[in-house]
C-alpha cells in the first residue's frame, strides 16, 4: 500500500475490525450480568459501603490455626493498606474485648500508677502518623530457600506488612502522667489476649515517638490490630508492637519474656544470637509484574512496588533489569514519609528477552538494601528474622514470571 | 453585665490552663489503682526472681500433670510435638544455629533464664486452658521440664529461691542488638 493512501477497503476492513473489537468488548460484561449503567438507575445509598464484585483482595489465608496472614500488596495502590486487609500475626488468636470495660494499667518505677479507661486515653491531645508495621519474620520462606518457592505472589514473598494512619495518644504524653523514674530503663508492654502477649520495650522510645493507639485509617482498630488500644512503635518490628494492651510496667531492666528470648532473637554465626533487634531494615519489593502475572504482550510496562525502613525516610530506590548487573534510579512517589510504605514506579519496556527484576532501596542513614548471598554470609543460612535482602522476580521469555533470580 | 463576661472569660481560660498543663505538666485523668488491682495484673517474673509467688514444685508432680495437661500437643516425650519442642540438648557444642538450618530451639539448648518458663507457662499454658494453673501446679511442671532438659536433678525443688540460682545452658549466648544503620551492614 501507498503512504499516505488509504484504501476504501482497508477503511471498511479497519471500521470492521474495530466494531467487532469493540462488541467484544462488551460482550464480557454483559455475559457477567451487568446492564448499560447509564440507561438503568444505580443502586442505594448503603450504611457499610463494599467493594466492587469485580474486585476481590484478599488476605493469605493458610489454615484454622495458622495465626498469621499476609496482606494482597500486589492488589493495592498507593501507601494505605485497607485496614481489612491489614497482616495479621498473633499468638492466640483475636481477643474480643468491650472498650467499656477496657482500661490500661501503668505502673511500676513511676510516681503515680495510674489506670486509664479508653475514654480517658482519648482525653488527651490526640496524634496521628501514617506508619508501616511489619512481622520481622517477613521473608523468611524466600530467605530460607528461594528456589522452592518461585511460584509465590508478593503477597506470600513479603506480605506481612502493611501501613495504616495511626491515631493514639503519645506515650510520653502518658510517661509524664504518671511521672515516670529517671532509673526506669524498660518497660513491660502486656496484652489481654490469652497469651497475655509480653514484650520489654527501653523507655527512650517511649519517649521518643511510641503511642497508644485506638484508631486506624479513619475509624476504630480493627480487632485483629488491637482493638480497643494497642501500643504503636514505629519503625519496630512487629511483635513489639503489642496489641490489646492492657499494662504497662516501668523497670529498670529487660523482664527476659519468652517472645524475646526464645523467640524473636536472630542466631548469629559465632555462637551468639542477637536480642532486642527491634527496628526493621530498609526493604522494597516490586509489586508489578510479578508472580502470578504473565505479561502477554511486549512493550512498555511500569515496574512498580514499595519502599520502607525503620530507621527513617527512602531516599531512593534503583532498579535493576538485568538481574543486578546494571541499575537505574525509580521514580519515588510522593508522599515520601518516614517509616512509611513509600511508592517507587520505573518506566521499562519488555522486549522478549528473559529479565531479572530486582529493587534495591537506600534509607535515610545510608544503608542500603544487601544482596541474598552477602546477607546469608553475614547472618547464617539458619538465622531468623530481619530479612531484608534485594529480592528479585524473572520473567521469562514467554512472559510468565517466577520469584527468584533464575527462571 | 460586661464585668461579669470577662470575669467568666478569665475563669474559663484558667480552667483551660490547668487542664492542659498544671504544675507537673499532668493532665490528671484516669484514676489511682488499688494495690489489689495492681497485684491482679502484675504476673510477670524477671530474670533474678522478681514477681515468683510463694508456692513450690517438683519434678515428680510436674511429671503428672505434664502428661495430663501438655503431651498432647508437645509429645510424651517433649519432643515431637505436634506444636513446639520442649526438650533437647542437642547440639551440646557451641550454638550453631545461624550456621545450620532445622535445629529444633529448645529450653535446653536455646532459652537464657529458667524464671522465663515459669512466666510464660503461667501466662500462657496450657493453649487450650490458659491462666488456669496455680503456682504449684507451675513450679512443678517447670522442674520437670527442667529434668528433662538435663538442666536440674529430680529431687531438685523449685521455688521462688531456687528458681532464679537455675544456670541454663544457653545463659551467655545472647547479645543486644548492634545494629545502627549506616552504610555498614552487621
Ligand atoms: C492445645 C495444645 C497445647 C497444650 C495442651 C499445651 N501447649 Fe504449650 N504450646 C502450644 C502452642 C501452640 C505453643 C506455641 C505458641 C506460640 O508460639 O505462640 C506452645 C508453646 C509452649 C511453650 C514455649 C515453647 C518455646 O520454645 O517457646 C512452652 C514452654 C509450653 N508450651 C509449655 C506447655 C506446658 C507446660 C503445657 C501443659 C501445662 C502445655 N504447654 C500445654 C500448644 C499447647
Amino acid at each position: 500500500m501507498s503512504k499516505g493512501k488509504i484504501s476504501r477497503r482497508a477503511l471498511l476492513a479497519g471500521t470492521a475490525a474495530a466494531v467487532s473489537a469493540a462488541s467484544a468488548k462488551i460482550l464480557p460484561a454483559q455475559e457477567s450480568g451487568t446492564k448499560d449503567p447509564t440507561k438503568v438507575q444505580g443502586g442505594p445509598a448503603k450504611e457499610v459501603g463494599e467493594r466492587s464484585r469485580f474486585e476481590k483482595p484478599k488476605r493469605t489465608y493458610f489454615s484454622p490455626t495458622r495465626q498469621a496472614s499476609n496482606t494482597p500488596l500486589q492488589d493495592l495502590e498507593g501507601i494505605i493498606t485497607p485496614a481489612d486487609l491489614h497482616f495479621e500475626r498473633h499468638h492466640a488468636g483475636i481477643p474480643e474485648i468491650d472498650p467499656e470495660s477496657y482500661s490500661l494499667l501503668i505502673h511500676g518505677m513511676v510516681e503515680r500508677p495510674r489506670m486509664f479507661t479508653l475514654a480517658d486515653l482519648k482525653r488527651f491531645p490526640a496524634e496521628a502518623v501514617t506508619r508501616f508495621l511489619e512481622c520481622s519474620g517477613n521473608g523468611f520462606r524466600t530467605y530460607r530457600n528461594p528456589e522452592a518457592n518461585k511460584e509465590e505472589t508478593p503477597q506470600q514473598v513479603e506480605g506481612l506488612t502493611s501501613t495504616s494512619e495511626w491515631i493514639g495518644v503519645p506515650l510520653k504524653t502518658l510517661f509524664k502522667e504518671v511521672g515516670v523514674l529517671p532509673e526506669a530503663k524498660w518497660f513491660l508492654a502486656e496484652a489481654m489476649d490469652a497469651a497475655v502477649m509480653t514484650r520489654s520495650i527501653p523507655v527512650e522510645k517511649g519517649w521518643d515517638d511510641a503511642m497508644i493507639a485506638y484508631g486506624q485509617n479513619g475509624e476504630a482498630i480493627r480487632p485483629e490490630q488491637g482493638y480497643p488500644a494497642r501500643l504503636f512503635l514505629p519503625g519496630f518490628e512487629g511483635s513489639s508492637n503489642v496489641k490489646w494492651i492492657r499494662r504497662i510496667e516501668l523497670a529498670d531492666k529487660p523482664f527476659m519474656t519468652r517472645e524475646e528470648t526464645s523467640k524473636y532473637t536472630d542466631p548469629l554465626p559465632g555462637g551468639k544470637a542477637r536480642q532486642f533487634s527491634f527496628v526493621m531494615d530498609v526493604k522494597s519489593i516490586i509489586t508489578y509484574p510479578a508472580y502470578p502475572v504473565t505479561l502477554t504482550e511486549k512493550g512498555f510496562r511500569e515496574i512498580k512496588g514499595i519502599a520502607w525502613s525503620g530507621r527513617g525516610k527512602i531516599v531512593r530506590v534503583d532498579i535493576s533489569t538485568d538481574g543486578g548487573e546494571s541499575w537505574n534510579k525509580a521514580t519515588l512517589q510522593e508522599p515520601v514519609i518516614s517509616k512509611c510504605h513509600t511508592r517507587f514506579r520505573f518506566a521499562w519496556d519488555f522486549n522478549g528477552a528473559q529479565a531479572t527484576l530486582m529493587s534495591r532501596a537506600t534509607d535515610e542513614t545510608g544503608q542500603t538494601q544487601p544482596t541474598h548471598v552477602e546477607l546469608k554470609k553475614l547472618r547464617g543460612p539458619g538465622t531468623s528474622y530481619h530479612y531484608n535482602h534485594i529480592r528479585a522476580w524473572t520473567v521469562r521469555q514467554d512472559g510468565s514470571i517466577v520469584f527468584g533470580e533464575n527462571a | 453585665m460586661r464585668m461579669v463576661w470577662l470575669a467568666t472569660i478569665v475563669a474559663a481560660l484558667a480552667t483551660a490552663q490547668a487542664e492542659t498543663e498544671d504544675d507537673k505538666g499532668t493532665f490528671g485523668f484516669g484514676r489511682t489503682p488499688t494495690e489489689a488491682e495492681i497485684k491482679a495484673l502484675d504476673i510477670d517474673v524477671m530474670a533474678d526472681g522478681t514477681g515468683l509467688p510463694d508456692g513450690e514444685g517438683t519434678v515428680a508432680k510436674g511429671e503428672e500433670l505434664y502428661y495430663q495437661l501438655c503431651a498432647s500437643c508437645h509429645g510424651v516425650t517433649g519432643t515431637e510435638g505436634p506444636n513446639d519442642v520442649l526438650v533437647g540438648r542437642e547440639p551440646r557444642e557451641g550454638f550453631p544455629f545461624a550456621t545450620t538450618t532445622g535445629l529444633s530451639r529448645t529450653i535446653g539448648n536455646y532459652w537464657p533464664y529458667a524464671t522465663t518458663l515459669y512466666d510464660y507457662t503461667y501466662r500462657a499454658m496450657p493453649f487450650d486452658e490458659p491462666g488456669s494453673l496455680t503456682p504449684d501446679q507451675v513450679y512443678s511442671l517447670v522442674a520437670f521440664l527442667l529434668h528433662k532438659n538435663e538442666i536440674i536433678a529430680e529431687d531438685v525443688i523449685i521455688d521462688k529461691n531456687s528458681l532464679p540460682e537455675v544456670v541454663m545452658p544457653a545463659r551467655d549466648r545472647f547479645v543486644h542488638d548492634n545494629r545502627v544503620g549506616g552504610p555498614e551492614l552487621r
